[in-house]
């Protein structure tokens, strides 16, 4: 059962979450369990048309001559269609909102950049037409180095894959090469720290693998406009791209979407939308694109694998005084999402914890391989797994049990981030204590008392690392502390009571910016890097 | 060439002509309009098209539509009563069993497979009896809660 900690949460909400702990009907379950809920697919329309892409074969290769002059005779085939037939045959996703450059084609012309990169399309009769007339298309390579790895990608003299980026890197604000974080000085705080750990993760790409792959049919309408339902996340995002890859004002087009067989961010990327419009447009005709399970899996944008090096600086008594943090984002041939994650990554970094000297540097790189989309907090997931093997790497390199060299850093109300934002609603520990509490973990009893509030609740607890404990199974009592050692380092020791809440709805003095609530306050925005409301 | 097809649909008798070698699949969703069948895979692998023919489970898009001529094929448009749902169904609904709902149809007729031969099945045979259908939203806690209770609350009922 969820509660609302309104101790911890006091100036946060001022409802009472009542659908907190409860669970709610969804309004679709009704169509779910009767299977007649309706996707995409469940329209039905009389001539339709079907439409598959040939894929490259190869990771990086020239296009030297596509014929197929045999497949646009075969059975069943209504039109080819060619990178030239494509109005806007470039675009990045995130180009909707000045973020990156134009480096996608809908199909390749020259250059094929990642295995399953589409060159070419076949509109047909039926699937199995388009599949068969597929068959007879012969294309001619010539194929070229490819990289894999994002580390060789970033080497002196290694294969440029996409000619928009050709330092294989995202350019940010088309200066910088990587996002940065700095704070505090990490080199000098390495250099006095009692022990340094220094570890390398690995995170490979994931299919989404919905049980519904992606798809979307285009029907012309008889205004001119198109009707375009879709297996999208993403709606509008899709209508948009549409109409910038076809050059139509999105008045013409009509997304109908909502009911999505999974998509777990897989379904945000416009796959299948551009084709299946400018097919229906150049045919007259509905035309459905739907992708084949083999396709999803091998071809569907994955999460993007992460490589993440994290070096911290420890001290006996528990405390992290400095972590460095240097990662990899493989973006794959193009930008799909990954140059977003890498922003969000460099936002969570160091992790939930108070830590005076972090210095990051994070990459969005370009190989040959297939594009990494967004996926169930993409950019944050790879890095939290990296981050919190760290800390259970640091509180056995330590003596320390885990969960209290976690709350032992944990934020706390005012602590200052590396982002120098200052932490509030702070409730790591809190939540440690409860979760500690239902497993049977044994806390010792500073730790059972120590607060997220300013300044740890009362005066920060004394606590001390004791080198000769292993964590203790469950049940074990624990030794209190011989050499105590504050913990409040960098930080000054004030309050030694909770401050009161600061009632809601009191009018800030005049010019003085608004506080506690977050109504209101102008938020930053890291995409834009401008502030907005 | 076109091949007949003669089913008894979720007890209608119905006809059409299909294309040679076309799956159970396509023919029930095209030929037939039961658009509550869905597919997930086309290659025998996720069990999104299971439906009953003659009784047992079957993966519709792995299977000769004319190997079914003659023979009773069972799918979710035909579990209702009515404007009653069927125990699975209101089951199905109670546990929270689906999230996108695109994997229930196979789901729903795999768990009736289940209780038609078998009104009191264990954890293990509920398992068992969903083993070749994925879900990629609920995490399958759910579905076998909602395949006991309505196992539990058919068998009240007959009782
Ligand atoms: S669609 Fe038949 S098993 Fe997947
Ligand atoms: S509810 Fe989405 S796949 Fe099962």
């Amino acid at each position: 059962m969820l509660e609302m900690r309104k101790d911890i949460f006091a100036d946060e909400r001022d409802d009472d979450l009542r659908e907190v702990g409860r669970p709610t009907q969804r309004q679709d379950i009704l169509g779910h369990v009767t299977g007649t809920s309706a996707y995409y697919d469940d329209h039905r329309f009389a001539n339709l048309l079907h439409l598959k892409v040939l894929r490259s074969p190869h990771a990086h290769a020239r296009i030297r001559s596509i014929d197929d002059a045999a497949a646009s005779r075969a059975p069943g085939v209504k039109r080819i269609i060619r990178g030239a037939d494509v109005p806007v045959n470039l675009n990045t996703l995130l180009s909707l909102i000045q973020f990156g450059k134009d480096d996608e084609p809908s199909l390749a012309t020259d250059t094929v950049r990642y295995k399953g990169e589409p060159i070419l399309a076949v509109v047909a009769t039926s699937e199995r037409a388009a599949r068969e007339a597929l068959e007879l298309v012969r294309i001619s390579y010539d194929s070229l180095p490819a990289v894999f790895d994002v580390e060789e990608a970033l080497k002196p003299g290694a294969v440029p894959v996409n000619p928009a980026y050709p330092k294989n890197t995202f350019d940010y604000h088309g200066k910088y090469d990587h996002q940065k974080l700095r704070f505090g000085d990490v080199e000098a705080a390495f250099a006095k720290a009692d022990m340094v750990l220094e570890e390398r993760y690995q995170m490979s790409p994931i299919e989404h693998a919905p049980t519904e792959t992606n798809g979307s049919i285009a029907v012309p309408d008889t205004n001119g406009r198109f009707t375009v339902y879709t297996s999208t996340q993403a709606l509008f995002f899709s209508l948009d791209t549409s109409a910038k890859i076809n050059a139509m004002p999105s008045n013409q087009l009509h997304f109908v979407g909502g009911t999505v067989g999974g998509g777990f961010g897989g379904k945000v990327d416009t796959l299948t939308e551009p084709l299946a419009i400018l097919a229906a447009r150049l045919t007259g005709a509905p035309v459905r694109y739907r992708l084949s399970r083999h396709e999803e899996m091998q071809f569907g944008s994955p999460r993007g694998a992460e490589r993440i090096y994290i070096k911290d600086g420890l001290m006996r008594d528990g405390r992290i005084v400095a972590r460095k943090v240097r990662a990899y984002f493989d973006s794959g041939a193009y930008t799909r999402l990954s140059s977003y994650a890498v922003v969000k990554c460099v936002a969570h970094i160091p992790g939930p914890y108070t830590i005076p000297n972090v210095h990051a540097d994070v990459y969005c790189v370009f190989t040959n391989r297939t594009p990494a989309t967004a996926m169930r907090g993409f950019g944050v997931t790879a890095l939290d797994f990296a981050l919190e093997c760290q800390m259970d790497k640091g509180a056995v390199a330590i003596g320390m049990d885990p969960l209290e060299f976690r709350m032992l850093n944990a934020y706390r109300d005012g602590d200052m981030k590396a982002h120098r934002r200052v932490a509030k609603n702070c409730a790591l520990i809190e939540c440690a204590q409860v979760a500690a509490e239902k497993a049977q973990w044994p806390l010792r009893e500073e730790f059972r008392r120590m607060s997220s509030r300013k300044g740890g609740g009362e005066a920060r607890p004394e606590v001390v690392a004791d080198r000769s404990r292993a964590p203790a199974p469950a049940g074990t009592p624990r030794s209190p502390a011989s050499t105590p050692q504050r913990v409040a380092y960098d930080r000054p020791q004030v309050d030694a009571k909770p401050p009161p809440s600061p009632p809601r709805d009191v009018p800030s003095p005049a010019g003085a910016p608004p506080s506690g609530s977050t109504h209101g306050v102008r938020r930053f925005s890291s995409i834009f890097g401008t502030r907005r409301r | 060439m076109k091949t007949p097809i003669q089913l008894r649909l979720n007890g209608e008798e119905v006809a059409a002509f299909a294309d040679d070698g076309a799956n159970l699949l396509d023919v029930l969703r095209e030929s037939f309009g039961d658009l509550t069948v869905k597919g997930g895979c086309w290659q025998g692998t996720c069990g999104t098209c299971t439906v009953l023919v003659g009784g047992n489970p079957r993966l519709s898009c792995v299977t000769l539509a004319e190997s079914c001529s003659g023979n009773s094929v069972e799918t979710v448009a035909g579990l209702r009563r009515g404007a009653d749902l069927h125990p699975l169904q209101s089951a199905f609904m109670e546990h929270f069993a689906a999230q996108c709902g695109y994997c229930t149809p196979g789901m729903l007729m795999a768990a009736k497979a289940l209780l038609d031969r078998n009104p009191n099945p264990t954890r293990e045979d509920v398992v068992d009896a969903i083993c070749g259908n994925i879900c990629r939203c609920t995490g399958y806690e759910p579905i076998i809660a909602a395949i006991l209770d309505a196992a539990r609350k058919g068998a009240r009922r007959s009782a």
